[in-house]
């Protein structure tokens, strides 16, 4: 009976939450005082045509680095907490034996053109890094093993590479231009371009690290 | 000598590449990890000297500069919050390296996961954008919640689970707070925010989404309900970052959207927030007087202790005001310092075989006399006894209060010192209870205690060393212009 | 009022019922998928508020903003879905004990 009354109760705290909100967004200025100007007369400094990627890459560049260190202490949070466990291999069936034949070079080719793409379109290291995972997955659940010259340190390098090789871009660009993660106007589409390169790979294996669900299992000498 | 500018920078890549180190190299993790804790120690150190008696440094990170990109701000309030953590972290760091023997299964795991917490709070500190605060709070409350997990078990788990349910819930109400002050005034930036803001109700609304998970997050009472259990259950050296370190990178957060970017009238919500710090000061320690397990106790004493960083927010004259707030700081650094010690005396206690019950703690602290020393005298910067700096602390908010009339505020700060006073001693004093009992045989390597000792002392030091500490709070005068933001107020 | 706002409002609908589930519902999964819909809530109110002048080009940085909270979003319920896991099999039930009092 208790919980019924706390129950609506809640329901009705955040009826009046929710009034709250809804007025605040409706008084919002009818015309956006955002930043569209700023980031329109800066984009041709950024090194690349898409605002979308410029504002992540260059601009508040700094937020996408910590973004990509959330993602890898994600990893480094489950392999703390668990070992991968081990799943009976099965046979796939012919549906999905041909599936992964067929998809998953299509999605490795889409997600290096999703990458490229971000310079101009939308696209960029994250949605490439998405079906490269997406890409792992399907491996993954018809049963192909990992190759074992991955489960040491090739594969914590390729885990950590895109926190990295953003970092490290970003600190030897300091003596050049001045300032932390300043790209010189002529380099910066190259730059993004690596940055973007090291951080698809490693969001890749980092949501494809997730789905197996802990650290590999120790081995002899591991 | 580089610059200050890049002083700043590596103050948050030094720990961020140092935990990618320690994944990258579990052998070498724990010798990775103190290095860095000593290069943050002397960047925050040079950092002081070199921006000492000056203005704050604001740096421009892509060369970008705000509106469009973001930028670090370094004033005393931060540099004072960077220095704290640096010194209670290297402290646990060097407990941490007998505590986390190799042996033990996925012990190197602690480095990566403690130092990505250490990068988001200098991050957290360093950060003049509130959409970057967000990121860093998610980057800090998830290592967190791993941190506690890392004990294993039922308690820990959940402890952990609901932890992580209560940060993530925070975190994404605080970024709709952000959204909404966004659309409104068309900028992240912090010192930007506080020009453009005016004291409407839609504005206001949208800063309580900001300030509402930020109480949260720093366990004010009566939202305090997920520290006990994540904290008490937690390692030793993981529950001494929680209740010194991260519970007050949080509280950091509040004081700086209060002095930068709350506008005029915002009065009640400080009366509010100094009225929940005063029932945090009476019911924590209330809490902590009832409990039997010795974590738990150490773990109310903090929600506690936390509610004396929130009674500045109820005073409204600038003089006072300002003299509240070195006040309290100067209780967050001590306090950091002498809970940091506590729990890891408890975790030496309970290593040694204790079954974590406060009767049975006379069984083995005899063995442990160097621990049990520094149990006592973190006691004494708790209760706020002379020559601690927690009793300067204490002092600096009594005559602020006292100053400004407000009688309520001084008769709790008193009342929380009789009540510390009582539990820290309920703890001292059985210990030294003498029994017939056999005494337990020792189990396991010998706990690290002579770090633990230092870190006990370090208030102490304080005490006599206030002066010098306090200037560096004056580094580009954040705390002179607590007229509201909006007021454009000079110092 | 433009489809902007619509689309804001059914945010704050989203986040307020995420929010409700969060507390209501007793299994961490359906707590985690709470904290899902509430984050989608919150994405759906900044993104759609960066399109309130029609005419214009739509506001970058928001949009920018959302993909960076979808991705720590991400991050977080891998975590949390593993911590769940590791609280199933330690207690044998996938729902948090009842707090003590205090």
């Amino acid at each position: 009976m208790i919980e019924r009354v706390l129950v609506w109760t809640l329901a009705g705290v955040l009826a009046a939450v929710g009034t709250g909100l809804g007025y605040t967004v409706l008084s919002l200025p009818p015309v956006d005082p955002g930043l569209s100007e700023q980031v329109a007369a800066q984009l041709p400094a950024s090194g690349v045509e898409n605002p979308v990627t410029a504002v992540l890459l260059n601009f508040r560049g700094y937020d996408t680095l910590l973004e990509i260190a959330v993602m890898s202490l994600a990893v480094m949070g489950i392999w703390s907490l668990a070992v991968m466990p081990r799943r009976r291999v099965g046979a796939p069936g012919p549906v999905l034996a041909f599936l992964v034949q067929v998809l998953v070079p299509f999605m490795i080719l889409l997600g290096a053109y999703l990458l490229w793409a971000g310079s101009h379109e939308a696209g960029g290291a994250f949605q490439a890094g998405a079906v490269f995972a997406a890409a792992m997955v399907l491996v993954l659940l018809a049963g192909a093993p990992l190759p074992s010259a991955l489960s040491h340190w090739p594969l914590r390098l390729l885990l950590m590479l895109g926190l990295m090789t953003f970092a490290g871009v970003g600190v030897v660009m300091m003596p050049l231009e001045g300032r932390f993660l300043e790209y010189p106007p002529t380099l910066a589409k190259h730059l993004i371009l690596l940055v973007e390169a090291a951080a698809a790979v490693s969001i890749g294996m980092i949501l494809a690290s997730a789905l197996r669900g802990g650290r590999p299992p120790p081995e002899q000498g591991s | 000598m580089p610059s200050a500018a890049t002083l700043t920078v590596a103050v948050v890549l030094l720990p961020l590449l140092g935990a990618a180190a320690c994944f990258l190299a579990p052998r070498f993790a724990r010798s990775v990890a103190n290095v860095v804790a000593v290069g943050i120690v002397v960047d925050v150190i040079a950092l002081t000297v070199l921006l000492s008696g000056g203005d704050a440094l604001r740096y421009r990170i892509g060369g970008w500069g705000v509106p469009l990109g973001i930028d670090l701000h370094l004033d005393g309030l931060s540099l004072f919050m960077l220095l704290t953590t640096a010194l209670t972290g290297s402290a646990v760091s060097l407990y941490g390296v007998r505590y986390f023997v190799p042996d033990r299964d996925n012990a190197a795991g602690f480095w990566p996961l403690w130092l990505s917490l250490w990068a988001a709070m200098n991050a957290l500190f360093l950060s003049g954008d509130v959409f970057n605060l967000y990121v860093t709070l998610e980057l800090m409350g998830l290592s967190a919640v791993v941190l506690v997990a890392l004990a294993g078990g039922a308690e820990a788990l959940s402890g952990a689970m609901r932890y992580l349910l209560m940060t993530m819930a925070a975190s994404l109400t605080y970024l709709l707070g952000v959204a909404l002050l966004y659309h409104q005034a068309g900028t992240l930036d912090i010192e930007l925010l506080g020009a453009r803001l005016e004291s409407t109700p839609p504005t206001w609304i949208a800063l309580c989404l900001l300030a509402v998970p930020a109480m949260v997050k720093s366990a004010l009472f009566p939202l305090h309900f997920w520290l006990p259990p994540a904290h008490s259950s937690a390692p030793a050296p993981v529950s001494a970052v929680l209740s010194a370190l991260v519970v007050k990178a949080t509280v950091y957060l509040l004081v700086r959207l209060w002095l930068d970017i709350m506008p005029p009238g915002r009065e009640p919500l400080g009366t509010t927030l100094a009225l929940f710090g005063s029932a945090a000061i009476i019911w924590g320690s209330w809490q902590a007087l009832r409990q039997t397990e010795l974590k738990l106790l150490v773990a109310y004493s903090t929600v506690a202790q936390v509610g004396y960083l929130f009674l500045p927010f109820a005073i409204r004259d600038p003089q006072l005001s300002a003299l509240a707030w070195r006040g309290a700081m100067y209780f967050l650094l001590c306090h950091a310092l002498a809970k940091a010690a506590m729990f890891l005396a408890v975790g030496n206690l309970s290593r040694l075989g204790g079954s974590g019950r406060i009767t049975e703690l006379r069984l083995v602290a005899y063995q442990l006399p160097v621990t049990l020393l520094a149990f006592g005298v973190a006691g004494v910067t708790i209760v706020g006894l002379p020559p601690s700096g927690g009793f300067l602390a204490k002092w600096m908010l009594l005559e602020a209060s006292l100053g400004g009339g407000y009688w309520w505020l001084a008769t709790i700060i008193l009342a929380g010192g009789l009540l510390s006073a009582a539990y820290t001693f309920k703890v001292v004093g059985l210990a030294f209870i003498e029994d017939g009992d056999r005494p337990r045989t020792r189990t396991g390597t010998r706990p690290a205690e002579w770090v633990v000792l230092l870190l006990a002392l370090a208030p102490l030091a304080l005490g006599f060393a206030a002066v010098p500490v306090l200037a560096v709070l004056d580094i580009g005068a954040p705390l002179s212009d607590v007229t509201a933001a909006g007021a454009g107020g000079a110092p | 009022m433009n489809t902007a706002f619509v689309f804001s409002l059914a945010g704050v609908a989203l986040f307020l019922t995420g929010f409700h589930g969060l507390i209501v519902r007793a299994h961490l999964l359906r707590k985690i998928m709470s904290l899902n819909v509430m984050g989608s809530g919150v994405f759906l109110v900044m993104g759609a508020l960066a399109r309130r002048s029609v005419d214009a080009a739509p506001d970058p940085v928001p949009h920018a903003l959302v993909i960076t909270g979808i991705v720590v979003a991400v991050a977080s319920t891998a975590l949390a879905i593993v911590l769940m896991l590791r609280v199933h099999a330690a207690t044998g039930r996938a729902e948090l004990p009842a707090p003590d009092r205090g």
